[in-house]
């Protein structure tokens, strides 16, 4: 059987790769929101692998809830990424202190 | 005790080579792989409902929303990743450093002197019943509150992207629905008896 800490491990490493994702990829801004979908995951893999070894349910439930904001988040991120590329024909948003008002 | 093995190794894969990838398109389908695995990871942890709705909200919604916006929107991604390799001993630093105390963190928890907490038991599985029969037992009672607010920020999500994608397009003739249900038939119908080679006037 395998024990809880291989789960922090694998779970922790893939929460590393989403962060190290947003620092490769600063100008991509849909690269960034993956790379934020990644980070999630790693957090949902922690709370259900703990949920699951500790024999307590609320783990899951909380994971279900972290799944509801991710969506929203996902389809916000994707909406304003929409109407900002509307406007200024790019997604480059290391030059988002330009858009004033 | 190998399916784990298999199933980390090919998500942890996959998560790379979705932030690595030149073409975002690739990056949505490594994406989409880093889930998969993940979800089958969740399921030899016993927690099939969450491993199955990982499969249906983040494959079936959000990946394929991903999909949408990075063939819809006309980009230029080389221009993109002018940055990558300027960035790269910053963002290895960063990663390092979380990874570092994320060492400490779990080596501390070894040497004992982190506790990890026991649970009360209000949360427990039900005897007998199956993963999701447990889950909708709590969501349904403990957490109904809870639910009910995930479900608001849902609909506050839905309504806020369709807000700020909404777009009025001038030059378009709509359907008037109170016009079309106004009409009456004697305003819409004429009657005419036209004579033979004269032809209707309107």
């Amino acid at each position: 059987m395998i024990g809880v800490e291989h789960y922090v491990v694998v779970s922790s490493i893939l929460f590393v790769l989403g962060v190290l994702g947003i620092f490769l990829n600063r100008k991509n801004v849909i690269i960034i929101l993956m790379a934020i979908e990644l980070i999630l995951l790693s957090v949902n893999l922690n709370l259900v692998a703990f949920s699951s070894f500790l024999g307590d349910l609320t783990g899951q439930i909380f994971a279900m809830f972290v799944l509801t904001v991710a969506a929203g988040e996902a389809a916000i991120g994707l909406a304003i990424l929409v109407i900002y590329f509307r406007r200024r024909g790019t997604i480059a948003v290391d030059d988002v202190n330009r858009m004033k008002g | 005790m190998l399916t784990f093995y298999l199933f980390a190794g090919i998500m942890l894969a996959a998560a790379a080579f979705t932030i690595l990838a030149r073409n975002p398109v690739h990056s949505v389908l490594w994406l989409i792989v880093a889930f998969f695995n993940a979800a089958g990871l969740m399921v030899l942890a016993g927690a099939e409902f969450i491993a199955m709705l990982l499969v249906i909200v983040y494959v079936g919604a959000v990946a394929v929303l991903f999909l949408f916006v990075v063939m819809m929107l006309d980009i230029d991604f080389a221009e993109l990743r002018a940055g990558f390799i300027k960035n790269f001993p910053l963002g290895l630093a960063v990663a390092i450093v979380l990874l570092a105390e994320i060492v400490l963190g779990m080596g501390a928890y070894q040497a004992g002197s982190l506790k990890l907490g026991t649970p009360d038991g209000s949360g427990a599985p039900v005897a007998g019943a199956s993963n999701i029969e447990a889950i909708g037992a709590l969501l349904y009672g403990k957490y109904l509150f809870l639910f009910e607010a995930a479900g608001i920020i849902l609909l506050v999500a839905m309504v806020g992207a369709i807000v700020l994608t909404h777009r009025q397009r001038g030059g378009v003739r709509g359907q008037n629905i109170a016009n079309q249900v106004a009409r009456r038939p004697d305003e819409a119908v004429i009657n005419m008896q036209p004579e033979v080679g004269q032809g209707v006037k309107l």
